[in-house]
This record gives C-alpha cells, sequence and structure tokens, in this order.
C-alpha cells in the first residue's frame, strides 16, 4: 500500500497493523533453523581481466566471450565500461552478477549526476565502496561470483585495484584475474621489472601480447576484446572489439 | 472566505462545513509568498526559469538553487519552502532510481508525476502531517517529445505548455498567454523565460533576485542542464533590455 | 505574548502560510550567544562567545568537532545541538567508512536539512531549536554553512547567528571584499572584531569566554585551547570598539525568517532546556 510516510519512521512503534497478522510479543515463533540456500556457483562466466597502470593512466582489457561452462556460448558480452570520467572497471566471473552490479553502480553515478555539485567519484572511492559491498555479500554467504577491476585517476594519479567474490582487495601496478593471473602476470612483472615507467605504447603493446597468449593457453577466452583506457590527456576510451592475431601454425612444432 | 477563524481550518483532515480543505489552501498561501518560478514548452523541450530571491550580501549565489535534477532526464523547479521542496526531490528521486531498478529503462515523467502527486496528496489527509508547503514544475524531454506537470500543495497537477507558479504566478501567465507556445524553439523561449521573469520581479518588495535558467531539450542532448553560460547571458541581455525600453516607454506615456 | 490559533502545532498553516511553531523554533536561535564564520579562499574558521550560567560554573562549550575536516558552532538549546552533530559525525564516519574519502560539505549539509524537515511536517515532532555555522574543507574548498530550524540552510561567505548577531552581520558585510584572499590571522581577527562588536560596552573578549576553531587546506579542524586564543585576542586589543549595544537593528535584517530579532541586553543565564525531547 501506498504509505505517505515511508521515508519517515512510522508513528508508533511496535503496535498492530491494519491488515497484517499480530504476534503479540514474545509468542513469535522461531522458524525451523534450515540452512538459507543460495546459488553458490556461477552460470555464465567470463573469464580473465588484465590490468596496467602507465606513467599516464591505466588499461584495462577483458574479451567478450561468456561461457556456458565450457560452452562459448555468448560471443558479444562486453565487460570493460566506463564508470564516470575518472574510472574504467573491468569484470570477469558471473556475467548475472556483474550485470547486476553495473546497474547499481550506474545508478550511484546518476544519484550523483543530479546533484549536480561539481564532484565526481575517484576511483580509490569506488574500489573501497565495492569492497565493502563485495565483503557483506560474502559474509552473507550470498557472493557475487565476479573478480572486479577498478582502474582510474585519482587526482591525476594513475590508481589500480582489485576485488574478489571474498572482499579480498588489493592495489598494484599490474593486476591479472582469473586465468590470467597465472599465465600473463608473469609476463606483465617481468616487463615492469626491465623498465619500470611505461608509457601508452609500452602498456598498449603488453596487453596485446598478453591477450594473445592467454588466448592461446586459456580455454575459456575468445579472440575478441575490448580495451578500456583511461589516460590523465584524453580521458576514457573503451577501444574494441579488437582481434587476437591467431597463428595455429606453431601447434604443428615442424 | 467566511469560514477563516472558525475552528474548522486547523487540520488537514477536517473539511469546513462549506466542504473546503483550509490547510491546503493555507499551503497554498505559502507557495504564494515564494519567489516566480515558470515553465515553457517549446517544440524541442523545455525551458525552467526561477526568481531566486536574494535574502543577504552575505550568502554565496550558489545558495539555495531552486532548479534540481531528478534523473539525468528529469527536472523539477520549485515555488514555495525550500526544505519541503527538498524533500520532494528526494522522493522524486527515489521514485525514479526505482523505477529504473524495475524496468531497466527511464521513468516515464507521466508516472513519475502520477507517484509525486500522489505523494503530495497523502500530506492533505491526516491530521497528523502538514500539506507541503510548494508547488513542483516536472519537466522532461524523452523520446522527442516534450513534457512538463505543475504539482501543486494539493496534490493536484496538470500537463502544461507554459505554467507559472510563485509569488507573480498571475502576471507571469499573462506574459505566457502571449507567446505563441506550440510555434517557439527552446533557443527562443529562453529569451522569453528571462524576460517574463525579468518582468514580473517586484524590485520594490524584493530587491536582489538572481535568475535561474535551465532546460532539457534536443541542443541539450535530452539531459536536463543550466543552459550554457552564453545562452544564459544572451538572455538576460535580453531581459534587461526589454525592461529598459519597457521603461522609457512609461515614461513616455506619462 | 502574540499567541494565536495557528501557532499550537508545527502541522498547521496559517493563513497567511506560514507556520508558527517553526517560526517560534528560530528564535530559540536568538536565544543562544552570538557566534560567527568567515572564510577565505583557503581557511573556513568559526568564533563563538560562551556563556557561563554562573560564577562557578564552567563556560559552556559551543564548538564541536564533527570530523578531520569540519567543525560546527551553535547557538540554540545546546542539547539539540549534540543530536545534530551526533548525526554529522555518524554520517562523516559512514561516507569515510563507504567511500574511503571525505564527505563533502554540501552532501552533509543536505542530508541533515532533510533530516530537520521531518520534524517541521509531523505533530509528534518539534523543530530542532539551534542554528549552526558549519566550517569546513573539502575538494571545492573552504566553506561556511549556516542551517536553521525551518531545516533552511544556506553557503555563506560569512556569516553570524545568536543573540545580537545583527552588529557581527553588519560589519561582516563591510569587510566581505576582504575576506576571500585574508590570511589565518586576518581572518581570526575579523572574526574576533565581528564577535566583540555583539557585545556591550562594559563586557570584553577574554580567553575564558571566546573559543576559535579552523580549518583549511592541510589543516584539521582545530579549536584553540585558551593559552593559543590569547596572542589572536591580543592582535585586537586596543582596537577602538564600534556597534555593540546597540544590536544593529537600523540595519533592517533582510531575512524575514530572522525579523524581529531580539535586541535584548547582552549577555544573560542561559535559559534551562526543560522537557526536551532527544530521540533521534
Amino acid at each position: 500500500m501506498f504509505n505517505p510516510l515511508e521515508s519517515a519512521p512510522p508513528l508508533w512503534h511496535n503496535g498492530p497493523v491494519p491488515g497484517a497478522f499480530y504476534n503479540f510479543p514474545g509468542t513469535q515463533r522461531i522458524p525451523a533453523a534450515n540452512p538459507i540456500t543460495h546459488t553458490q556457483s556461477p552460470v555464465t562466466t567470463s573469464t580473465s581481466i588484465i590490468a596496467i597502470t602507465y606513467d599516464k593512466g591505466v588499461l584495462i582489457a577483458g574479451d567478450l566471450v561468456a561461457s556456458y561452462g565450457s560452452l562459448a556460448r555468448y560471443r558479444n558480452c562486453p565487460r570493460v565500461i566506463e564508470v564516470n570520467p575518472n574510472i574504467i572497471l573491468g569484470a570477469g566471473g558471473d556475467y548475472a552478477d556483474f550485470q547486476y552490479v553495473k546497474s547499481f553502480i550506474e545508478q550511484k553515478i546518476i544519484d550523483e549526476d543530479c546533484l549536480d555539485d561539481g564532484l565526481k567519484m575517484k576511483p580509490k572511492s569506488l574500489y573501497c565502496w565495492l569492497t565493502r559491498i563485495m565483503y557483506q555479500r560474502r559474509s552473507k554467504l550470498d557472493p557475487f561470483w565476479n573478480n572486479l577491476v577498478v582502474g582510474g585517476l585519482q587526482d591525476g594519479v594513475p590508481f589500480l585495484g582489485t576485488i574478489d567474490k571474498l572482499g579480498t582487495a588489493y592495489t598494484d601496478k599490474v593486476i591479472c584475474t582469473g586465468y590470467g593471473a597465472h599465465i600473463a602476470l608473469p609476463i606483465l612483472r617481468d616487463a615492469l621489472d626491465k623498465k619500470t615507467n611505461l608509457n601508452l605504447n609500452d602498456a598498449k603493446a603488453l596487453i596485446k601480447r598478453c591477450m594473445e597468449v592467454l588466448f592461446y593457453r586459456d580455454a575459456r577466452s575468445f579472440p575478441k576484446y575490448q580495451l578500456g583506457i583511461i589516460d590523465k590527456d584524453d580521458g576514457v576510451k573503451i577501444e574494441g572489439p579488437l582481434t587476437v592475431e591467431e597463428n595455429w601454425n606453431i601447434a604443428y612444432m615442424t | 472566505m467566511s469560514s477563516i477563524g472558525t475552528g474548522y481550518d486547523l487540520s488537514a483532515s477536517q473539511f469546513s462545513p462549506d466542504g473546503r480543505v483550509f490547510q491546503v489552501e493555507y499551503a497554498m498561501k505559502a507557495v504564494e509568498n515564494s519567489g516566480t518560478v515558470i515553465g515553457l514548452r517549446g517544440t524541442d523541450g523545455i525551458i525552467l526559469a526561477a526568481e531566486k530571491l536574494i535574502m543577504s550580501k552575505l550568502h554565496e549565489n550558489t545558495t539555495n538553487k531552486r532548479i534540481f535534477n531528478i534523473d539525468r532526464h528529469i527536472g523539477m523547479a520549485f515555488s514555495g519552502l525550500i526544505a519541503d521542496a527538498r524533500q520532494i526531490v528526494e522522493i522524486a528521486r527515489k521514485e525514479a532510481s526505482n523505477y529504473r531498478n524495475q524496468y531497466g529503462s527511464s521513468i516515464p515523467l507521466k508516472y513519475l508525476n502520477d507517484r509525486v502527486s500522489m505523494y503530495m496528496h497523502a500530506y492533505t489527509l491526516y491530521s497528523a502531517v502538514r500539506p507541503f508547503g510548494c508547488s513542483v514544475i516536472l519537466a522532461s524531454y524523452q523520446d522527442d517529445e516534450p513534457n512538463m506537470f505543475l504539482i501543486d500543495p494539493s496534490g493536484v497537477s496538470y500537463g502544461y505548455f507554459g505554467c507559472a507558479t510563485g509569488k507573480a504566478k498571475q502576471s507571469a501567465k499573462t506574459e505566457i498567454e502571449k507567446l505563441k507556445l506550440g510555434q517557439l524553439s527552446c533557443k527562443e523561449l529562453v529569451k522569453e523565460a528571462a524576460k517574463i521573469v525579468y518582468l514580473v520581479h517586484d524590485e520594490l518588495k524584493d530587491k536582489n533576485f538572481e535568475l535561474e535558467l535551465s532546460w532539457i531539450c534536443k541542443d541539450s542532448g535530452g539531459l536536463h542542464v543550466k543552459v550554457p553560460e552564453s545562452v544564459y547571458a544572451d538572455a538576460e541581455k535580453a531581459a534587461k533590455q526589454a525592461m529598459e525600453a519597457d521603461s522609457e516607454s512609461d515614461t513616455e506615456d506619462m | 505574548m502574540f499567541r494565536n490559533q495557528y501557532d499550537s502545532d508545527v502541522t498547521v498553516w496559517s493563513p497567511q502560510g506560514r507556520l508558527h511553531q517553526v517560526e517560534y523554533a528560530m528564535e530559540a536561535v536568538n536565544l543562544g550567544s552570538a557566534t560567527v564564520g568567515l572564510k577565505s579562499d583557503n581557511y573556513a574558521v568559526i568564533i563563538a562567545l560562551k556563556r557561563a550560567s554562573s560564577e562557578l560554573s564552567a563556560y559552556q562549550k559551543k564548538i564541536i568537532n564533527i570530523d578531520d575536516h569540519i567543525g560546527i558552532t551553535i547557538s540554540g538549546l545546546t542539547a539539540d545541538a549534540r543530536i545534530l552533530s551526533r548525526y554529522m559525525r555518524n554520517e562523516c564516519l559512514n561516507y569515510k567508512y563507504s567511500l574511503d574519502a571525505y564527505m563533502p560539505l554540501n552532501r552533509l549539509i543536505s542530508i541533515l536539512g532533510n533530516k530537520m524537515q521531518h520534524c517541521t511536517q509531523r505533530y509528534d515532532r518539534r523543530p530542532f531549536g539551534v542554528g549552526l555555522l558549519v566550517a569546513g574543507f573539502d575538494d571545492t574548498g573552504a566553506h561556511i554553512y549556516q542551517t536553521c530550524p525551518s531545516a533552511n540552510f544556506y553557503n555563506c561567505k560569512a556569516m553570524s547567528i545568536g543573540a545580537r548577531s545583527q552588529s557581527a552581520r553588519t560589519y561582516l558585510e563591510k569587510k566581505l571584499d576582504e575576506l576571500s584572499s585574508a590570511s589565518l590571522e586576518e581572518l581570526i581577527k575579523h572574526g574576533l572584531r565581528a564577535l566583540r562588536d555583539t557585545l556591550p560596552p562594559e563586557v570584553d573578549l577574554t580567553t575564558k569566554n571566546v573559543s576559535i576553531g579552523y580549518v583549511g587546506k592541510g589543516q584539521n579542524f582545530k579549536i584553540l585551547e585558551e593559552e593559543e586564543t590569547a596572542p589572536y585576542l591580543s592582535l585586537i586589543e586596543g582596537e577602538e570598539r564600534r556597534g555593540g549595544g546597540g544590536g544593529g537593528i537600523a540595519d533592517a535584517p533582510a531575512d524575514p525568517l530572522r525579523e524581529g530579532e531580539a535586541g535584548d541586553d547582552g549577555p544573560r543565564d542561559p535559559i534551562p532546556a526543560v522537557a526536551m525531547d532527544t530521540t533521534e
């Protein structure tokens, strides 16, 4: 029913509500202590996210497939998005969970835009907020089955952080999730050891190399991917679909 | 108003013997004590204009704006008590957000208007609360169609081509009726809106005021925004020129 | 007094479209001792006049810390102010917890305004009988906000509220152009002079009855200790005093909600706050 006071506390507490059953205090039955069961496994999933910071910004890449088990079922599922002019976000894991997370992030940005106070959320804030949400859901034993990667510019300084379904969160110069954490991360770390201050072209070349290696090695990957760029000078761009140059001749070992 | 003071005008939940709810009428009086606000519907969008009275030199000029964003595609202007109006803003934003959450698209103004006017009406039904001391104008531009509604403290609302509320609503209405609203574009209407606000401003009673102008139209990409600075400057200039021309012809008459 | 049949409840509109209960609550602000807030581009300063209820009692605290970047000063019912300050502290903490950032002033004030509005629309509540000056520093610079029992709030360049504060506002209006580029020391001096203008001639500012707080770029909100206020007081000592006593009614208040300001006779004992509703 429509209640004019819903945004304010009720006029009295703990009283009978018209049209509802009233349980006298102390007589309420405790429901049987069966465990609440939820879907605790992902269904339609996407794979790794690769992210790297460079001197003037952050890159985040992720391919476009959403797998159904081992079936490459949906071939155009973008998962690198612009959040606002300060932030880009990439996500792996359950695609439906990501879509839900995305919808409430977008609403948060709209709420902020409506205030029209000239303030825009910064990546550290989104990273913190998502950490709280992911940890809260994991504590309710009903996690969002995602790896989230937040990239952006925190007052002009590149920021990169990630949160997993347990609420584990950390920031780093390079972040890879899923299979990429095993296959791509060593490549990126190695590159950073050799040259600490990458520029945009270095970073792009590295991402390209990683996506290529991942496509060969990761059975849940796909040769089409998106690349999110946030740059101090050029702002936010989501490029793609980009294509991995395949060459299976190397498989013949001749 | 023969029943004033006979004791039938103390509660929103009480009719007077001649069938009126005086508390609602009194709330409308609060609106009439406040600065004038107008809305004009053009062929390609809506203009909202407000006369913001400046109460003290010590205030920043950004304070107490009278035009708000409800959603990206919906604007609201109000006349009356600002604290009450902010409450309406709050629930209108909640409704817009709620609709998007449920249906995945932005709320049509018709629905928002329904919900907000029902909310305001509910506050005219109980003795435990008082009616809102503000009228609001809601404006949107969706699917190439501009729409505008004015809601009174009674909860009554109508759609309008041109509407006015506040102190000088009568003279503003007279001015609005002179315009060919069905044929003018927003660009042309901005100047008219500014002129009307300047014209109906009572220099003797209220010394200082600030003109607020916003639009939601094709040019703004369907977003509700303050009019661009250059457009604002032009409109204000046109209004001031019109005022000067007006006062000159007045002296000639004498 | 001015009793009429429309002033019994906050839910009753008068035939003129006024809310008498809310207007009466606005008067409570004028019963508190004066307090001044002012800002430059980089600093926001609040200065308050403290009262002691008797010779034996301590002076009533007038400045309250909200967060690293926000402080408030109050005029009116102190107990009501404590409810509001607890709420503000809470909101700042929640903001910091969820977003790892300091809460922007305008957002804090606007939700505070919405909270205060509820009490002006239902018969089982009364408005908060306190006015606040909020000083803060955020990404958009230094700010002074004023809040009222009517749930109105104003973003101010400078402001003064409380008993006989019109004199202080007159002073601040005169000095308005100098403020934005002023140094912290100059700001405090202007604030002290404004506050001194509200005093009757026989009373002067002392380290006991003055409280100073400030916040700014790279400076967390800080309330000065007694011995720290002394140097600032000595800076304006011996200057010729203007105004004072009269309450400056001649300079008619432009704010209709503050009309008929009490031009009363200076500091007096605080009105005992009885039958306080302290829920929420």
